[in-house]
């Protein structure tokens, strides 16, 4: 598979929120602005690309050798907390500017199933690291072109006329649910 | 055999990552100014943005570093600045407290309503289909942006108006901001005599969309033995630096426009 067939296919046909349920917290939880929503996405981009570095050296050179790949789960969390608290402090000291951009998303990233769900599909669709990094990269991206136009859908959303019932979190996940349908129309291309 | 295995990896694994993040804590550690702490616990903490600054932790920053003034929190105050220059070491000046004022006394009953309003509770909203539901077009709308928009609870609704409590209020301006008619207005506290209306149309018109409306006569102004009162576009305007808060001009407004407080 070319290296752009395999991008189209990270970001768009195989998106980690439309086609593979991963991340939704996010998605929905911080989605109500685009600024916000970008800078959640630009967070996520950067930690999934070195979690899935770090998550395949682990897997290859420590689980793998012992025999130990029923504990990839629990290994995987302990070297992303590991990642993002290191991340956050190197960060703070060398670039405080990218520091205050990324905040509080940062460390909100730790416990994203995104981010643990990239590590464990690149070991099972058995990824060599260039494209395990670049599966984390471009899923990430997926993530981010998701939560930026969701979050751009919900601020038309906020001055439209919606019933009572259905205002906040009901149109929020229909929402969801018709994006999710409109991507599914790319499945098949790659 | 297997679960040993399984414990010393695991434990391997975390012994190295703590160890890093020990190493790198203590490397990549920053210094923090324990004055950025003391100044911010000085400031409004409600984040309201009238410094300019980002939210109350940035403007702390930015007055240690020495690119704001000590007095530039206005939810602060006067106490607030002096604490603040106390921490800098540095003498501050303040002026008079600030307060805003609701230039609009179109109360239910006194202006007139040229339709009912039933759409989203927003005053912008409302200005922007056709002027909202009172015919005064200098008029509070009434549906409660600045509330909305205010930090510190000082602005509530009366009779259709807004209210502002000078107790309450810092001086923030994000009620003066967040008004789409231009209706609130910062004053010096002490200022009590106000004029409550904006309204610039001819007197006639003013007259008929308001009882209250501000028509220009004139009649404060000969009354005003200070020459504190201009008229100027249509209505009266008070000049705080002249005024001594006589009150005489509020006597005299034949629209009963001009309040004391």
């Amino acid at each position: 598979m070319n290296i752009f067939l395999f991008m189209i296919s990270c970001i768009l046909t195989n998106n980690f929120i439309f086609s593979k349920f991963l991340g939704c917290c996010p998605f929905l939880g911080v989605s109500s602005k685009v600024s916000t929503a970008a800078s959640m996405g630009l967070a996520v981009t950067f930690v999934m690309t070195i979690a899935s570095f770090f998550a395949y050296m682990v897997d290859q050179w420590l689980l793998v050798p012992f025999g130990l790949d029923y504990m990839r789960t629990i290994a995987f969390i302990l070297v992303i907390a590991a990642l993002v608290q290191f991340v956050e402090m190197f960060l703070k000291k060398s670039s405080p500017g990218i520091y205050s951009a990324l905040g509080i998303y940062l460390p909100l990233i730790t416990t994203n199933c995104a981010v643990l769900g990239v590590a464990t599909l690149n070991v099972t669709a058995e990824y060599n690291m260039l494209y395990s990094v670049m599966n984390g990269f471009f899923s990430a991206l997926g993530f981010m072109l998701a939560i930026v136009l969701m979050a751009g859908v919900r601020e038309r959303l906020e001055s439209s006329k919606i019933p009572q019932c259905m205002k906040g979190f009901p149109i929020s996940l229909v929402t969801a649910g018709l994006m999710a349908m409109a991507f599914m129309g790319f499945s098949g291309m790659v | 055999m297997t679960i040993l295995y399984a414990a010393l990896c695991l434990g391997a694994l975390g012994l190295v990552f703590g160890l890093v993040l020990t190493f790198a804590s203590k490397k990549f550690h920053v210094e923090v100014d324990e004055r950025v702490e003391q100044v911010k616990a000085c400031t409004g903490q409600a984040n309201c943005g009238a410094c300019g600054y980002a939210g109350c932790e940035a403007f702390a920053q930015a007055v240690v570093e020495g690119k704001a003034k000590p007095n530039g929190c206005a939810p602060a105050g006067a106490e607030g600045a002096r604490k603040i220059g106390e921490i800098m070491g540095v003498a501050v000046e303040t002026g008079e407290r600030n307060v805003a004022r609701v230039l609009c006394n179109g109360v239910k009953g006194v202006a007139k309503e040229t339709s009912r309003y039933d759409g989203y509770r927003s005053c912008v909203v409302a200005a922007d289909i056709a002027g909202g539901p009172k015919a005064c077009r200098f008029s509070c709308i009434g549906l409660g942006d600045c509330m909305d928009h205010c930090a510190f609870n000082a602005i509530s609704m009366v009779d259709g108006v807004a209210h502002i409590n000078a107790d309450l209020c810092t001086a923030c301006g994000a009620c003066v901001n967040a008004c789409p008619r231009s209706v609130i207005k910062l004053m010096p506290i002490s200022q009590k005599v106000i004029v409550r209306c904006r309204n610039s149309d001819m007197a006639r018109v003013a007259r008929e969309s308001c009882m209250r409306a501000c028509i220009g006569c004139g009649r404060c102004k000969k009354e005003c033995k200070y020459d504190a009162i201009v008229v100027e576009n249509g209505f009266a305007r008070i000049d705080p630096e002249k005024c001594t808060r006589c009150g005489e001009c509020a006597k005299v407004c034949p629209c009963n426009c001009i309040t004391v407080e």
